[in-house]
Order: C-alpha cells, then structure tokens, then sequence
C-alpha cells in the first residue's frame, strides 16, 4: 500500500478515534462522577444528530443545526436525568443497564414515530467543504480536517474545565468521594444534572457533526455506543485523557486493521477469500483488542487500580 | 515445645513510605488465646490481612500447622483451617442464619459441586451447621433472616462461621466490635470455651474482655510488636503503660 | 406447596393453556406464538441461573443463543445440501435430528463459555457487562462478514429438522417438544438451585467475601453457573432456528442480549418460573400492543422503567411476594 493511501487512512483513523472521543467522554464523564453505566448515551448522540439535520433542513444552515444539536441533547439529557436516571444512582448494575435499555427503546422507536424510517440528509457545509493539500501530496477533506479539530478542541476544553475550574473540582471531587462532597455542601443534584447535561451536549454535538460523512437515522447511535463503552473500557473509566488514547487507539486500530488485514491475508490467499477472512477479522479486532486489555489490565490502561 | 499452630516470622509491609508492619513476629500455641491489642492505626487489621493471605506481606512468612502458607491464597488458607471472623460482619444479609452456617459447613466439607440433595435437606452440612448455631445460642432463630438480626447475634453468628469451618486456628478481628460491656460480657464464655477447639489470635479493644480471656498477649504500636507476655508481665510493662494502657483508651 | 411454587404452575399452565387452546381452535399462528413464548423462557431460564441467581451481569448471552442456532442451521442446511460438513480427517456430515443437533448446540456453548467466562470473570461490575458483549459482538460480526453460512441474509433451511418418533413439522407437536424442554431446563435449574452449589452461588452474589472465607472459590462457582447458564441459552437458540427454519446474525446481537434480560427482568430475578412469566408477557406485548400500536417498543420501554424504579421483583415479585430466606 503506498505511502499517501497509508497516511489518508492514518488520518480517517483519526477522525473516526476523534469521534468516538467525542461520545466516550460524555460516558466516562457520567460512569466516573455518578458511577452510572449510561446505555443511552448512543440515543443522545442520535438526537443530536436528528435536530442538527431537522434544523439545518429548516433554517438552511449547518451550524444553527450545530447549535441546536448541542443544545437538544443537553436539554434532552438534563430532563431524562431529572426523571428517571437520578433514581438509579444508588441502584446496581443491573437495575441501571434495564433502565437505560428502556431509555433506548423509548428513544429509537419514539424518534421513528416522530420521524419515520427513512434516513435523514445532513449535507456538509460549504464552508468546510472540499478538500485540502496536505503535506505528503495528498488531499483530504476540509471536514473531516474539521472533525480531527472540533476533537482536539473539545478535549482542551475539558482538560481546561476538569483541571482548572470550580465545576472542575467539584467533579474530580465527586469521582473519588461522592458522599464526601455531599457533606461538604456541594449540591449534588444540580452536579449530577449539569455532569450528564454535560455528556449529553458532547454526545449530541458528535452526532451533528457525524450527520454529514453517515446518514442520519434511527439506530445510528447504538454501534457507536458500543464503541464508546469499548473506548472508556480500554481507557479506564472515569479517566478523560484514557479516553482520548483509547478512542484515537481504537479509531486507528479499526480504520487500518480493515483496509490492511484483507490485504494481508492477500499475500497468501486468493483475493475473495482474503477479502472475507480480513474483513471478518478485522470487525472483530476492537473487541479482540478490548478483551486483551481487561485480561492483562482488568480496569482499563489507565484506569483505577483493581 | 510442639510446634505452634500459627507462626508469624519477620513480617514487613509497606505501603509507600508508611510502615504498617515492621519486622512483627509472633506465634500462636495450641490451646491458647494470644491476645494482640494496640492502639487505632497500629496496623493489626493489615497484620490480620498478611496472616489470612488477604494481603501480601513485603518481607517475612506465616506458617500455619507447620508448613508455609505464603503463596496460599485466602481460600486456600480457610481451607487448611484458618478461619477468620471480620471486625465488619460478613454475612449475606438475604440469606438465613441456618443457610448462612451450611455455606461454611459445604465449605469445611470440602464438596460444593454437589447437586443432590437439596442443600436444606442435606444432613452433612445442616447437622453441623445446627451445631454450630446451638453452640453460640442461635439455633432458635435458624431459620431468621440475617437482615433482621440484632447487632450481638450477628456477632455471634460471625463465630458460629468460624466454628463451622472446623478450624485448626481462629483469627478473631474485634469479636466484640460495637457491643456495649453488657454484649461483651456474655460473649466472653463462649470465646473462653472455644480455646479447648482450637487456639485463637484475638484482635481486641475491649481491655476487660482482652485481660479475662488471654493467656497471651502482644502488643502492636505502629506496626510493631514492643512487647509479648502474660496479662500480668504484659500489664506491668512500663513501655506498654506509656504507649497504650496508659493514655487509657 | 407454597405461594411460589404454585404461582410458577400457574404460570406454566397457563402457557400450556395457551397453546392447547391454538391447538383446539386449528390456529397455527398461536401455536407459534406460544412456542415462541416456551423458547424465550429457555433462554431466560439461562440466563437467569447466571444472572439472577449468580448476579453476573452478562449482556453477551446472545452469543450462546446465536451459536445454538448457528449449531441447528448449519447442520441443518449441509443435510439439506447433502454436503458433508468435512472431509478430512474423517467425513462428518450434518444431520437433521434434533437430538444430535441439540447436544452440538449445547457442546458448542460450553466449548466457548469456557475461555469467554474465564476471561470475562477475572473483571467485575461494568467491565464484565462489557467484555460479555465483546465476545457476543465478536461472535455477531464474525457471523455477519463470514460468507459460507448467508451471512448478513442469514440461513434458511426450509424444513424443521426432525425428532424421532415424532412429526416436528406439526406446530402442536413442535410446541409439545419446546414445553417439555422447558420443563426439563426448569427441574435442572431447581436442582442447581437448591443444591450445595446452589447455595453457593448465592453467597458468590451477595457476599463472595464470605464465600471465599469459608474456603469455596467464587471464581470457580460462579464460572460452573456460567457455563450451564450458556448451555440452556443455546439449546434455545436450536429451538428457535428450527422454530423459524431461518438462522440470521441477529440472534447474536447485543439488543438479543438485551432482550433475553427483559424476559428475565420482567418476570422477576432469582425466580424459578420468572422467564417463564416475563417471556409471556413479553410476546403478549409484542402481539397484542404491537398489533395495534407499531411504536409499542415505547411502552414496553416504559413498562420497564416503572419495573426496575418501583417493582424490582417483576411479575413473580407482585404474585408471590418476596423470596424467603431460607430457600
């Protein structure tokens, strides 16, 4: 494989990782500071993209879309928080991965009813689309140049409001003793509410952002959220900066090992049964790759000690 | 001398810099109550830890019946006769106090893949489960939930477990833990008549209880053992006075 | 008898009912249903030993009830395509009987809940929900990129394989057959349950500190529970292939796994006859609110909520009250 089709591939792997970063850090966000596995962060993610697409559609710009997916999903979040998921904080694991199952069949097929089965158009922006040179000779699409840096920025941000805040310290705080901050006078509930609305908005702005490269559609959200709980599992929950390893990790692993693996097999093997084998395979590879860690490291690269 | 039960050579763990057990040696003889008393943070929950294999000590070993258990874990400890009580009750709350008593008796058996007969119906772990409750003055309330027993019979089902366990040695960490002198009191017979089953390393805070009941006593402050006795050479110990009698407790 | 065990022959009963009564009124459809119902309540019986009894979480029991399935159609179809299965070392061939096919599903649970318990139960809490659903996910796109058996179309085999002595293809017979072995899954289940193992099983959930103090490893407890717990999924991942004649990779994915927890949720955790109840009122929604309302999901989803916040025992938790202490 040249250099150049490598190197464009290199890149998707890291728009794709910058993707699932997105959702993931909502995720370990939510797990870390509420210790609340959250099944529906997939279904945010899809109602961020269904009010990008529906208002884009509507006012004629992307980036009202934008806006509005962030805020939908946050909206939706803060009010599914309010109603069902601030009961299952102190339940167990399995009561919480009920529930938000439920979330998801509530969700998917309400949005179904809403909006039909038919997929939805998100078309790219102007603005951000075409390609451009890079070094090395190749072109690459503005958007997904844009996808690579909303990532980067987003991940600054948190680092910024995680390390150097007030809201911060409440959550870093929250994650090692939640009963501790409580009796500090810290109002839990509204950080719990402003945690997942938090989530939320990063899940539904990657959503929007997703709606232009994938179709917009009913279901979208529950591969990518299994992704996601894969990314903050090999990362280690709770932990935003193994998130971010994890998931560019994963995207790379998954983006390569699916372009590489059925030309690897080619070398040996006829070409459509090279193309099977490598392409099943190469499916597996993120769970396969889970599965290795949490044998060698059963809480995640950079997760809390066992 | 016959060989004690339970030997602790030269055990040494750290936790960063902090030395929660330094060096601390001491042995357990057939037929005794070795009391171990020391005050709060003078690291005898983590000795307790080292010894049922909880934990891995940074230098020294336990022998237990004679024979090293360092690289035995805790099951395979309980399973040679270690059977320890938990300062924290360690019951499962939903189940009842007999079947709580049949779980340690299927365990002192040695068979759990048994699928027949029904565990309730199955006399080789009710009967000694019975037993056991009967001993500590529980059989009444066999068939009560754990949930809905008081403090003190919970305390007193701790030992029953242990008793179940047919031990070779008991590792009794604060028995007494959260009963009143009253509780205590009343406990203290049944641990005296225990000594004749099988020795026992008490852990305890409980000075009356701790005075009445040991033959020995050993004393553990930060983390290491300044001083082994009788109750009387242990109570005239000046250093013993200064760091733990003394400041009363 | 007590308040349980008579609630959980009612339940039964009433399934039986059920399909005596498609039986009667020559409604093949209602058969179906009612054996759809029996099949379901198989695999939540499964997954109930593990997960309610056992208290491990797997969201991956997909994975056994697709290789069940995968087991009856692939043996199914190379019969059917009169190709033998291999040729080398020795020939083997497929087989259309549903005996065979049932121990093979049932070997070949056991075969991969081995390692994927093995490695799953060195984790606990999420990690273990997690790394549960990789190997079913693994499994699931294994089944859908590997092209030899359908794929993403999945397998048919036209004809339901047979049982000797018996006509499979009649749909009383074939629900007959899935009740018997529901029954069958449900005696070896109280048997577990009420055994020394069992027992321990329950102190490996709620408290395995103590278990491991009693000298009984919770690791090789909760492994065993596991592997049977696989085994029954499968051998009703078999029964619904054959109740289809259609084996497809959604057997074998994650919202499969999800839906197997529903049954179990439902009916109550922990409860022998649970399954049973919450896989019946699982197709009843699905008929009766789906017939109606195509965004029944909703409601069930609903339904659910109020379960897990406000009657966590399910449907045996309302009829017969709260499990007793002493078994």
């Amino acid at each position: 494989m040249s250099a150049t089709l490598f190197f464009e591939q290199v890149l998707n792997g890291l728009q794709f990782g910058m993707t699932l970063f997105l959702i993931s850090a909502g995720l370990t966000l939510i797990f870390g500071v509420m210790g609340l596995i959250n099944l529906a962060h997939g279904s945010l993610f899809m109602a961020g993209a269904f009010a990008c697409a529906a208002v884009a559609k509507a006012t004629g710009s992307f980036f009202a879309g934008l806006a509005a997916s962030i805020a939908a999903a946050a909206v939706a979040g803060a009010l599914v928080e309010r109603l069902v998921i601030r009961r299952l904080y102190d339940r167990d694991h399995l009561d919480q991965v009920i529930a938000t199952f439920a979330l998801i069949l509530i969700f998917s097929e309400g949005t179904r009813w809403l909006f039909g089965s038919f997929p939805l158009y998100l078309d790219v922006p102007p603005v951000l689309s075409g390609s451009v040179p890079l070094p090395g000779g190749i072109t690459y699409p503005l958007y997904r140049l844009a996808i690579i840096g909303v990532g980067l920025a987003v991940a600054a941000g948190l680092f910024l409001l995680v390390n150097r805040t007030r809201l911060g310290m409440r959550i870093r705080a929250g994650e090692t003793d939640r009963e501790m901050i409580a009796a500090l006078g810290v109002d839990i509930g509204k950080l719990y509410t402003i945690v997942f609305a938090l989530g939320a908005g990063l899940a539904g702005l990657a959503g929007a952002m997703i709606g232009p490269i994938q179709s917009v559609q009913v279901g979208m959200g529950e591969p990518v959220l299994i992704l996601a709980f894969v990314v903050i599992v090999i990362g280690g929950i709770g932990s935003i900066g193994g998130a971010l390893a994890a998931a560019l990790l994963v995207g790379l692993t998954d983006t390569l090992g699916r372009v590489m693996l059925p030309q690897a097999f080619a070398t040996f093997m006829e070409p459509s049964a090279a193309n099977a084998v490598g392409s099943s395979i190469a499916s597996m590879l993120i769970y396969i790759l889970m599965a290795l860690v949490l044998v060698v490291k059963p809480t995640g690269l950079f997760g809390a000690k066992a | 001398m016959a060989e004690p039960v339970l030997a602790v050579d030269g055990i040494s763990k750290y936790f960063g810099a902090v030395a929660a057990s330094r060096n601390v040696s001491l042995d357990l003889r057939q037929g005794e109550i070795h009391a171990l008393i020391g005050p709060n943070g003078a690291g005898k929950s983590t000795l307790v830890k080292q010894i049922a294999g909880e934990l891995r000590p940074d230098a020294g070993s336990v022998r237990f019946c004679g024979r090293p258990v360092d690289n035995i874990d805790t099951v395979g400890r309980a399973r040679l006769g270690m059977a320890r009580t938990f300062q924290v009750s360690c019951l499962a709350m939903e189940l009842s106090v007999l079947r709580n008593a049949m779980l340690a008796a299927a365990g002192a058996a040695g068979q759990v893949f048994r699928f027949l007969p029904a565990a309730n119906s199955d006399t080789a772990i009710t009967g000694p489960a019975l037993e056991c409750l009967r001993q500590v003055g529980l059989d009444q309330r066999a068939r009560t939930r754990v949930a809905d027993l008081s403090h003190g019979e919970r305390r007193r089902l701790e030992i029953a477990l242990a008793l179940a366990m047919r031990p070779k040695a008991f590792l009794m960490d604060e028995p007494m833990a959260g009963m009143g002198p009253e509780g205590a009191r009343t406990l203290t017979p049944l641990l005296s008549s225990l000594r004749a089953k099988a020795p026992i390393l008490l852990v305890e805070h409980d000075m009356d209880a701790v005075f009445s009941l040991a033959d020995r006593i050993s004393v553990l402050v930060n983390g290491e053992i300044i001083a082994t006795g009788s109750v009387d050479e242990i109570r005239a110990n000046p250093e013993v006075q200064k760091s733990y009698l003394g400041d009363g407790e | 008898m007590n308040r349980e065990q008579i609630v959980s022959f009612v339940i039964s009963g009433l399934l039986f009912g059920a399909g005596l009564a498609g039986f009667v009124l020559d409604q093949p459809f209602i058969l179906t249903l009612a054996a759809k119902a029996a099949i379901f309540a198989i695999a939540g019986v499964g997954l109930n030993l593990a997960l309610g009894y056992g208290g491990l979480v797997s969201f991956g029991h997909a994975a056994f009830f697709g290789i069940g399935g995968y087991a009856a159609g692939i043996l199914a179809w190379h019969t059917r395509n009169f190709e033998p299965l291999a040729t080398w070392p020795i020939e083997i061939s497929g087989t259309t009987s549903m005996p065979v096919i049932w121990l093979v599903a049932v070997f070949a649970a056991m075969f991969f809940a081995l390692p994927m318990g093995a490695l799953s139960l060195r984790t606990g809490g999420v990690y273990f929900i997690m790394i549960t659903l990789a190997f079913a996910q693994m499994l699931y796109y294994f089944a859908l990129t590997w092209p030899a058996y359908g794929g993403e179309d999945g397998l048919s085999f036209y004809l339901r394989n047979d049982f000797p002595g018996l006509t499979a293809s009649d749909p009383w017979t074939f629900f007959l057959l899935c009740l018997a072995m529901l029954i069958g899954v449900m005696a070896l289940c109280a048997l577990l349950v009420r055994s020394r193992f069992g027992l321990a099983l329950e102190m490996a959930r709620q408290n395995p500190q103590r278990l491991a103090s009693s000298g009984i490893r919770p690791f090789t407890v909760r492994l065993a529970a596991f592997i049977v717990s696989a085994m029954i999924t499968a051998l009703a991942g078999a029964l619904y292939a054959d109740l289809n004649r259609f084996v497809s990779p959604s057997m074998l994915s994650w919202s499969m796994s999800g839906e197997i927890m529903v049954f179990v949720i439902l009916g109550g955790v922990a409860r022998l006859a649970g399954p049973v109840a919450g896989a019946c009122l699982f197709i009843l929604l699905e008929e009766v609110l789906g017939g109606r309302f195509e965004f029944w999901q909703v409601l069930l989803g609903v339904v659910l909520i109020l379960v897990v916040l406000f009657a966590r025992g399910g449907l045996m938790g309302l009829a017969a009250g709260r499990r007793s202490a002493h078994g």
